[in-house]
């Protein structure tokens, strides 16, 4: 069996929404990662009235890192911040018809760099939200240090 | 176009070793302990694999053991010579920082027993330092494991230098030559070596089968019990046609070598010149003591895994010392030995280049490899920063 799903490879290969949003006010930033461990994703939103109307990123990481952001860009692009904020990494690795045990960091890490952006974007905007949402970050020895 | 590069994980079985193999698996199936004479014709072959071994590295053949392969080999060697040391009183262990698990890991097991083990520094050029291994020398050194070429950067370590110290100091000394044997000259005698690994299947033998070389006097232990197979220093019924195989790639492999060295150089040169032109790029470990085939690069922001699947997907097999592909969190313990930085260490890739590449395969690395560097760096965001001034290049 390859090590990754066809899905995976799909995402890695042709990943969807691959780039930058020039910011603005009614644009947040997240980046989660650390160049030390080998995965930085770094996430761009463009929000409408509340509404994810466009979605980008850039990623440094292995195939699944790289896979795992593209399919999260998939997921919100369209949707309203509030269900953003539900996506959750299982959610991306079944999208991705499953990854590898010693992967699934990076698919929480996706996940993490969805709540960054949203966070940043509330924080530009000084609208109020649930801190508890944006609970403790993935962290790694290295993240840490 | 499909290109192996990676020779320095396994090679392809030669035709000379499965000709020479292929009886033993067919008609010459007999077990070399049964006392037919049908049987005895594979104890025979054994005993010649044997002979053609010691012969190449300059031993005698009751100093030659058939093992499973590599690790096997460096178990054995280093686990005899700690029991035997500690049976002494000796208890210390010398050994370097970018030895293959198969030393680390059983220096490790040892550690937990109750032995002590130094680690050497390589440095930046990936070569130990003789002073080195003598300041670490102590009353109670049992042993001294310095490996013969590395097996990620593809530095050559000096090997006869370290023996001819340990034998003065008269302390055991072993090489793991896994990465060496077939491919450099190797004389356990001119060397000083007390013991020494091999892997068949890094010189064109099938996998699954090794050898041990241990000195005349050197007291070896038992890793498998059992029958007394090789002179009761390894039980188990003889891998025949392994061995034969072995015997007969180690044999080509060595009656070729200058040829193949001919061969290989200018191709490796050539994949360095011209890799080496990927700005913000790094060759990894000293090319003044370097096996013939082995080229390691770093390329900065981007992280060595995906740069092998899109490798992959352009036909061209390598490997890399990513922490993702070692399925770790740390990047190669090699690389990190040499001093290169985590951030730095992701982003390598280990090529590795044999006789039976050419020219033409070669060409076709070096046109796809900067292009998929320059993709990766274009969608990472350590790039961004280290282009935009915000991260500080590091090579």
């Amino acid at each position: 069996m390859a090590l990754y799903s066809d899905k995976v490879m799909d995402h890695f290969q042709h990943p969807r929404n691959v780039g930058k949003i020039d910011d603005a006010p009614n644009v947040g930033i997240g980046e989660v990662g650390n160049a030390k461990c080998g995965d930085i994703m770094k996430m761009y939103l463009k929000v409408d009235d509340g509404v994810i109307t466009d979605c980008k990123f850039n990623t440094f990481g292995c195939g699944s890192a790289i896979a795992t952001s593209s399919m999260a860009t998939e997921l919100i692009k369209g949707k309203k911040l509030e269900e953003a904020l539900e996506l959750s990494n299982k959610a991306v690795v079944e999208a991705l018809d499953g990854l590898p045990t010693h992967k699934i960091h990076c698919s929480v890490l996706a996940e993490e760099a969805v709540k960054a952006a949203v966070k940043n974007y509330y924080d530009k905007n000084g609208i109020e939200y649930d801190h508890e949402k944006f609970a403790e970050t993935h962290n790694c020895d290295h993240c840490v240090e | 176009m499909f290109v192996y590069a990676d020779n320095a994980a396994t090679t392809s079985v030669s035709k000379t070793a499965l000709d020479a193999m292929m009886p033993y698996l067919t008609t010459l199936y007999g077990n070399p302990s049964s006392l037919y004479s049908f049987a005895q014709k594979a104890k025979e072959a054994l005993e010649e694999a044997r002979q053609t071994v010691a012969d190449i590295i300059g031993a005698q053949p009751k100093e030659i053991y058939f093992t499973s392969g590599g690790s096997e080999a460096d178990n054995q060697a280093i686990v005899s010579m700690a029991k035997f040391g500690a049976l002494k009183g000796k208890k210390h262990l010398i050994s370097t920082k970018f030895e293959h698990h198969a030393v680390l890991h059983t220096l490790k097991q040892l550690e937990k027993q109750g032995f002590e083990v130094t680690l050497l520094d390589v440095h930046e050029d990936g070569v130990v330092r003789l002073e080195d291994v003598e300041a670490a020398i102590r009353e109670d050194t049992a042993l001294v494991t310095v490996m013969f070429a590395n097996n990620e950067i593809g530095t050559v370590q000096p090997i006869k230098e370290i023996g001819a110290l340990c034998r003065s100091k008269g302390i055991p000394f072993h090489t793991d030559a896994v990465q060496a044997a077939g491919h450099m000259p190797i004389n356990v005698q001119e060397m000083n070596i007390d013991l020494l690994s091999m892997s068949g299947h890094k010189f064109h033998a099938p996998k699954g089968v090794g050898v041990l070389y241990a000195k005349k006097g050197m007291p070896l232990f038992n890793i498998i019990e059992g029958g007394a197979q090789e002179r009761g220093k390894r039980a188990g019924t003889e891998n025949i046609p392994g061995i034969v195989a072995l015997a007969a790639a180690l044999k080509e492999s060595v009656d070729n070598m200058e040829a193949n060295t001919a061969k290989i150089i200018p191709m490796r040169d050539k994949l360095f010149a011209e890799l080496s032109k990927i700005p913000h790029s790094k060759i990894n470990g000293s090319l003044e003591h370097h096996v013939p085939g082995t080229v390691n690069m770093c390329f900065e922001g981007i992280e060595g895994e995906s740069l092998l699947l899109l490798l992959d997907s352009k036909g061209v097999c390598a490997s890399s010392g990513s922490a993702c592909t070692s399925g770790s969190l740390d990047p190669s313990h090699v690389l990190l030995a040499i001093g290169l930085p985590h951030e730095v260490a992701h982003g390598s890739l280990r090529l590795s280049i044999g006789e039976y590449n050419t020219m033409e395969e070669i060409d076709h690395i070096i046109e796809v490899v900067p292009g998929v560097v320059e993709y990766l760096r274009s969608i990472s965001p350590v790039w961004e920063e280290l282009e935009n001034g915000k991260r500080k290049h590091l090579i």
